[in-house]
């Protein structure tokens, strides 16, 4: 449905993305997941047409984006970063506006709006005037107009930023529900969002996709080492050299709290009995010993930071 | 052309939303009034005096006296209120990033300048049609010249569709809204007086700097003479301004 090949765009001499490549199928819900500034945004608008890539070709239902322009916009919804809206017109007109903007025909008009209008609950506010809505009906309002004449893609940036919590569950669902029959690309630095709602995550950093995956599948590709979290109440040194002498231990770290350790240890072997046995045998007392398993945010900070001494060695 | 009618009636009914249109309408025709009352006012003056002086007499005509005046006082007044309808256009829509909803929409470029454009001009003709009283009202006082008229009427009509051609311009130029009001006033300005140099810079430059005077090509629709340079001149004047701002729009696609 969507295939980038070597997208690369400079600002100035400032690379924003370089040789770029990924494709998105039919269907999909993919999440594109970086730090500020990666160039999530930059690559969302060339797909939607904003603004062209420096060289590289973009595609959109095989359609090159700048040839086809006016085609592919035609086929994507999109919810552009911060939601911008005409604040002075009511809801209603403004998606009246939309509407007509993407060639519903006007016979069509009134059923297409109660349609988004319902899909997005904003029925309620049809005749309020934008500038006068919340946040969260303001991103509502910005969904469905990117719904309007039912666009078999939606591009979604950062949809749920500066929404409150229940807010922010409401529009995940919606999403969620949106994607059963629509291919979305949606961008985030919020990773627990992209890893509920995606199927599919992108990493991308400094412009360049560092990885690309399920969530599940980044979790067991990066996760080369154990982690298992101690608590114990012992004499700080000597536990930490008790503790790194074991076989099988590769590092032993102190974690947050005084008395924690965070210990990393080879995949394949469970070394908590060891451990477990270690301490009591000294006589320490031990107070938690579990297994943690790393979170999206830590494969996430690794990918990223691997990435900038990567750079900074070149 | 895609969603010409679109934008236009979007662009209409936000002017329409906005306070601005009001607040340059009320302001326009007060001053509009106030210029008609007092050329009026004189020429009834001058009518009593003639009427013991049959040299002055023969000099008095309202063309001369009281409709000339009346469009080129208007025309002042457009100058410094188009920049005002037109200063929002391009600039808002860029400074709030609504500008990257409108061209991601299946809407082409040439659309959105058209329809921008359009709008504009309806609240022009709008203006426009706000003065008519005015002349209805001498129409009941005395006989005017109606052909004078509507010369008058079709001159500042096209002469202040190149003023909102410019400003469209301008506003497409940046997102801030006051320099894009700044800038057409000042170009708008500039193109106005270019004629007045002419004694400085000799004949030949003058002329052609005269002949490039918005003024200028305005004195013949005030006497009631239809030249067809003129409508030419402003109607290029027009066109080049739309087509610059259409490839200003287009250059976001070749800047870095």
């Amino acid at each position: 449905m969507i295939e980038v090949e070597n997208l690369t765009k400079f600002y100035g001499s400032v690379p924003a993305l370089s040789q770029v490549n990924f494709r998105v199928d039919q269907g999909e819900i993919v999440g594109f997941l970086g730090p500020n500034g990666a160039g999530k945004t930059t690559a969302l608008r060339i797909l939607t047409c904003f603004m062209p890539p420096t060289s590289g070709t973009a595609r959109v239902a095989g359609l090159d984006c700048q040839l086809h322009s006016l085609e592919v916009r035609g086929k994507i919804g999109y919810l552009p970063e911060n939601v911008p809206l005409y604040l002075d017109m009511t809801t209603q007109r403004f998606l009246a506006f939309a509407a007509a903007a993407k060639s519903v025909p006007r016979s069509r008009l009134p059923q297409e709006l109660g349609r988004v209008m319902e899909i997005c609950s904003i029925t309620a506010v049809a005749d309020r005037i934008i500038g006068h809505l919340s946040k969260g009906f303001r991103q509502r309002v910005g969904i469905a107009q990117a719904l309007l004449n039912d666009p078999p893609i939606l591009i979604l940036d950062e949809p749920t930023i500066g929404l409150d919590p229940t807010q922010i569950i409401e529009i995940r669902s919606l999403i969620k529900e949106l994607g059963k029959e629509r291919t979305i690309i949606l961008s985030s630095h919020i990773l627990p969002e992209v890893s509920q709602i995606c199927q599919r995550i992108l990493i991308i950093n400094k412009g360049q996709i560092v990885a690309t995956d399920t969530a599940a599948n980044l979790t067991a590709q990066l996760q080369q080492n154990l982690h298992v979290y101690l608590e114990v109440e012992g004499p700080k040194i000597e536990v930490t050299k008790k503790l790194a002498t074991l076989a099988g231990v590769l590092d032993v770290k102190p974690a947050d709290v005084a008395g924690t350790y965070l210990i990393e240890t080879a995949r394949g072997e469970d070394l908590r009995p060891l451990l477990a046995r270690t301490v009591v045998e000294h006589g320490w007392q031990l107070r938690e010993l579990k297994l943690q398993d790393l979170s999206l945010e830590d494969i996430f900070m690794q990918l990223v930071t691997d990435e900038e001494s990567g750079e900074e060695q070149g | 052309m895609k969603g010409v009618y679109t934008v236009f009636r979007k662009e209409l009914y936000r002017l329409f939303a906005s306070p601005i249109f009001y607040v340059v309408a009320f302001i326009f025709l007060t001053l509009v009034g106030y210029f008609f009352y007092s050329s009026v006012a004189y020429y009834s003056l001058l009518s009593f005096q003639a009427g013991r002086d049959p040299f002055l007499s023969e000099q008095l005509n309202l063309a001369d006296m009281v409709i000339e005046p009346f469009f080129g006082s208007i025309s002042i007044v457009l100058l410094l209120m188009v920049p005002i309808i037109t200063m929002r256009l391009f600039a808002e829509e860029k400074k709030t990033g609504t500008a990257e909803l409108l061209f991601t929409y299946p809407i082409s470029d040439r659309g959105a300048v058209l329809g921008k454009f359009g709008a504009a001009i309806a609240v022009l003709l709008l203006l426009l049609v706000g003065t008519l009283p005015a002349m209805i009202l001498l129409e009941v006082l005395a006989n005017p010249p109606w052909p004078v008229i509507l010369g008058g009427y079709l001159g500042l009509f096209l002469m202040s569709s190149s003023f909102v051609s410019l400003g469209l311009f301008a506003s497409s130029l940046t997102e801030n809204q006051i320099i894009a009001a700044v800038t057409s006033f000042g170009a708008l300005l500039l193109l106005w007086i270019i004629g007045w140099t002419e004694s400085l810079v000799g004949p030949t430059l003058g002329g052609v700097l005269k002949y490039l005077s918005l003024l200028t090509h305005y004195d013949n629709f005030s006497k009631g003479i239809l030249d067809s340079r003129d409508v030419i001149f402003y109607l290029l004047f027009i066109l080049l301004f739309l087509f610059s701002t259409l490839r200003i729009l287009e250059s976001r696609q070749w800047r870095g």
